[in-house]
């Protein structure tokens, strides 16, 4: 008995520590310069806070913040479901490059995706007499679906994957149609990945500011892009605070109702060998050239465009990434290789730190797991513009003089992946049967043993999920970097892209578009390797995890 | 597992090297006299071996530090003041600098250089802000896509002939819509009623200016054959043509041309003031100067630097653009822009 209240005291220590170390993380570089730009802006003036609510441009702007968001999350799910199902069914090579399709999106620079749909919806009017969605709401909301694509199709589709499906198959045994099934059976069950997917995809939506100005008109300015405009164009700090803490409000109201929600739904399963139910060939293809419309369209206009050079084709564009002009402090591919180690470092923080709330959030069904929960969402739904001068006038002083090292950047990206990393992960630990553990206990497995070998395998289908999303996310990622001072030489890809787009000329716009494509194809790259890498590691190990994402 | 191992392991040793080199570097910087940090916006750009020659001359190394638009510079900068980021900040221009000259973020230093810059230039009487280029914010047009004439006034954008033609920015988030904002005030006998006529023409607006160059502008694909942008920018379009052509495809509407005069100016609380001097000094000699306007596509201000052959025969740019006092712009631009945004939206 003594033995195991020693080592139970052991073991808490260490959950301490582990808990700890992304707490103090984010602390410093999230909490403390968002609280500490927050309160010495709204120390100028406190009147100012309440001034906003009677302005009717910012109750416009909240308004259409949370309807667009609503709207762009109810989209996204909808026409990223079916593929959520196909990639539940795929594997092998097939399944391996829908995951790297649906990821690319991630990476692509908003100006340029913003001229495709814009060609795309003036096309659909001229040819089908569409309403042209340019400039509207629509455009927005499509824009944000297409973002969040991923988001909806890899979360539910490798939770999916995971499900006993024998209860479909008795169900379906007893007679139930197919939309019965997956009604009354399939989408109960589903909930909890459906949740957190679509909390990202409103977050991200909330938050959403490139969209929003590339597409959207005048009339649709949102809580962010007002943050923007009272910080950066009037230099009034005191207003943008007040919006950066309704904005904050809202997050809390989010992960209350989430976590609310995921906690009555969260369904464990047996983890019993089982298989899915295939698709019909007739859905199968629909699904798959759907997706591959809507997301490859985009690019496809972007790979035309990049190999265009003069009156023909070429691969001029790309060779030109490699020489040093004038408009660019580096070459393209110097950029791009920066973006690389940013995205790797990026990736492995935002790894450790979501893998830990994640355990932290399912094992503490309490305040501290409810803590952690939103610890690690705010980063997603705080303004970039916030968040970056919350770090010019916090990390400024000896010993964290940190503004200007290089680090902060990737840092940065890892602090914004994080809610990705812990959405993707929590529901495949809710859906691990809590006996199977208890069971490893009674056995005379250490904690940490139950971890590794227990959850860790488990869950490793949502951690490569996470890896991916946390790669793309620090490679696409704009917003919180340019807010950031930043050393000429450590001129991210996305950034170059916007450089280059930033001066009139025929030849720097076919290199950006080269340098776009090669963005996605770096994306994609890294979602096929972590795929191969970790479904060979299962192989080796003998585990038996079902099919798909 | 072993693989993993591998991986981390690999990853380990990466970032050790990387951290290092960054020992080294550190060392090396040491041994040399200052390193100096220019703050700037990210549209800055200058070719290699400019600032190797300020080295050569005096010691100093410069680091640029890029943050941002000219907005987020003003913004940042202020934030910082007193514990700056670098010494010395340029790019700010006339319809942002008022702002920073209310803070006191920015110290006086009239550098000897100034001598060769036209009085024109010269916006701060305090001498903390020295200015380094100009250009001007000017309606475009595409030549072959006009029907008829290229507009030649103002007043011409809101007649009939120029219909559905216009793209402009919003003042409220892109700064060549505000100071094409600003060209109108100045421009014109009313305003307002200039955008309610303009908005009665069919005027769209983006948030942005690369949504309005390469959306709705014909250069990306657009159909609108005039859109707000820079005088410089059909020189870009000749520089960066594809397949290479003898004349822009655009030109410019003078008579529309607002002026940005870019700024720079010692940060107060550098260690380094001296130095920070000798940087500003630096910025108007004719090394600098000859070698801006290839690279950021702005006009030096010095009278002894020299255009390059492009500029001087490609570019257009007015004796008598349009332009407000800086104070003027910063009292006003809350109240402008709202009622901007009255007349175009409401």
């Amino acid at each position: 008995m003594k033995r195991s209240t020693h080592s139970g005291l052991v073991w808490s220590t260490l959950a301490v520590v582990c808990g700890a170390v992304p707490l103090a993380f984010l602390g410093l570089f999230f909490f403390y310069p968002v609280a500490n730009i927050v309160a010495s802006s709204l120390s100028q003036g406190w009147t100012g806070f309440l001034d906003i609510f009677n302005s009717s441009r910012t109750r416009d702007a909240i308004w259409f913040t949370t309807w667009q968001a609503v709207a762009s999350t109810v989209v996204t799910v909808a026409i990223a479901m079916p593929c959520a199902a196909l990639m539940a069914r795929t594997s092998g090579n097939a399944g391996v490059w829908l995951k790297a399709l649906v990821t690319v999106p991630f990476v692509l620079p908003t100006i340029v995706v913003g001229g495709a749909f814009k060609e795309l919806f003036e096309r659909l009017n001229e040819s089908v007499g569409f309403p042209n969605l340019n400039h509207t709401a629509g455009a927005i909301i499509v824009a944000h679906a297409f973002f969040n694509f991923a988001v909806v199709a890899r979360t539910v589709g490798a939770y999916w994957a995971g499900l006993d499906h024998q209860l479909e198959e008795q169900a379906r045994t007893l007679g139930s149609s197919n939309f019965r099934v997956f009604w009354r059976v399939t989408w109960p069950r589903l909930k909890p990945a459906v949740l957190a997917a679509a909390s990202i995809t409103f977050l991200f939506s909330f938050t959403s500011f490139g969209v929003v100005l590339v597409l959207g008109g005048l009339q649709q300015a949102t809580i962010e892009t007002e943050i923007f405009r009272h910080a950066v164009m009037r230099g009034d700090l005191a207003t943008s605070a007040s919006l950066s803490v309704i904005q904050i409000a809202a997050v809390l109201c989010l992960v209350a109702v989430t976590s609310h929600l995921e906690r009555r739904t969260s369904v464990s399963t047996q983890m019993m060998r089982s298989t899915i139910a295939p698709m019909g060939t007739t859905t199968t293809t629909t699904i798959a050239v759907f997706s591959l419309i809507f997301l490859g369209s985009p690019v496809a206009v972007m790979i035309e465009r990049s190999l265009k050079v003069a009156d023909s084709y070429g691969l001029k564009n790309y060779a030109a990434l490699f020489e040093k002009i004038p408009q660019l402090p580096t070459t393209a591919a110097a950029a791009l290789g920066n973006s690389m180690i940013y995205a790797l470092i990026a990736t492995a923080i935002a790894l450790c730190l979501g893998v830990v709330c994640a355990i932290t959030i399912v094992a503490r069904r309490d305040t501290m797991g409810r803590f952690f929960d939103l610890a690690a969402t705010l980063p997603l739904g705080v303004s970039a513009v916030t968040v970056g001068f919350g770090i010019l006038i916090s990390l400024n002083r000896s010993p964290v003089d940190w503004r200007t090292s290089w680090w902060i950047v990737p840092i940065a990206h890892a602090i914004v992946a994080v809610p990705f990393v812990v959405r993707s992960i929590v529901p495949m630990l809710r859906q691990i049967d809590p006996a199977i553990r208890e069971a490893a206990s009674l056995l005379g497995s250490s904690p940490l043993q139950i971890r590794r070998q227990i959850d860790l395998p488990l869950v490793a289908r949502g951690i490569t999920v996470a890896a991916g999303f946390a790669f793309a996310i620090s490679l696409g990622e704009f917003g919180a970097t340019s807010f950031l001072p930043r050393r000429a030489d450590t001129l991210t890809g996305p950034q170059a892209v916007f450089r280059l787009l930033s001066t009139p000329g025929d030849l720097l716009r076919g290199q950006a578009m080269a340098l776009s494509v090669v963005l996605a194809g770096a994306v994609a790259a890294a979602v096929i390797c972590s795929e191969l890498l970790s479904s060979d590691k299962k192989r080796r190990r003998g585990v038996n995890v079902p099919v798909g994402s | 597992m072993s693989r993993t191992n591998v991986l981390l392991g690999s990853i380990c040793v990466a970032m050790l090297i990387i951290a290092a080199c960054g020992a080294n570097n550190a060392t090396q910087k040491e041994a040399d006299k200052v390193t100096l940090t220019l703050v700037t916006h990210d549209s800055f750009a200058i070719s290699d071996g400019v600032f190797e020659s300020f080295h050569a001359q005096t010691g100093i190394t410069v680091e640029v530090l890029t943050s941002g638009d000219v907005g987020s510079l003003v913004a940042q900068t202020i934030l910082s003041a007193k514990n700056p980021v670098g010494d010395v900040v340029y790019g700010v221009d006339n319809t942002f600098m008022q702002r920073l000259l209310d803070s006191s973020a920015v110290e006086p230093y009239e550098t000897p250089a100034l001598a060769d810059v036209p009085d024109r230039f010269e916006l701060d009487a305090t001498h903390r802000l020295t200015p380094i280029d100009y250009g001007d914010v000017c309606v475009n047009y595409w030549k072959d896509a006009l029907n008829g004439a290229a507009p030649t006034s103002l007043m011409d954008l809101v007649s009939n002939e120029y219909k559905s033609s216009l793209v402009v920015q919003n003042p409220e988030t892109s700064s060549p819509g505000m100071a094409f904002l600003l060209a109108t005030i100045a421009g014109t006998p009313d305003w307002e009623n200039f955008w309610e006529q303009l908005r009665a023409n069919d005027v769209t607006v983006t948030n942005g200016w690369e949504a309005a160059y390469y959306g709705d502008f014909i250069a990306g694909g657009g159909s609108r054959p005039l859109v707000v942008s820079y005088a410089s920018s059909p020189v870009a379009e000749l520089i960066y043509a594809d397949p290479p052509v003898d004349e822009p495809p655009t030109g410019v509407l003078l008579d529309s041309c607002f002026r940005q005069v870019e700024f720079a100016g010692v940060l107060a609380g550098t260690a380094h003031q001296a130095e920070a001097r000798l940087l500003i000094d630096f910025l108007l000699s004719d090394t600098f100067q000859n070698d801006i306007p290839m690279n950021m596509f702005m006009y030096p201000t010095s009278n002894t630097a020299e255009l390059p052959p492009e500029f001087v025969q490609h570019s257009q740019i007015t004796d008598s653009p349009l332009s407000l006092p800086p104070a003027e712009i910063e009292a006003n631009r809350q109240e402008w822009t709202e009622r901007w945004v009255e007349i175009v939206l409401g």
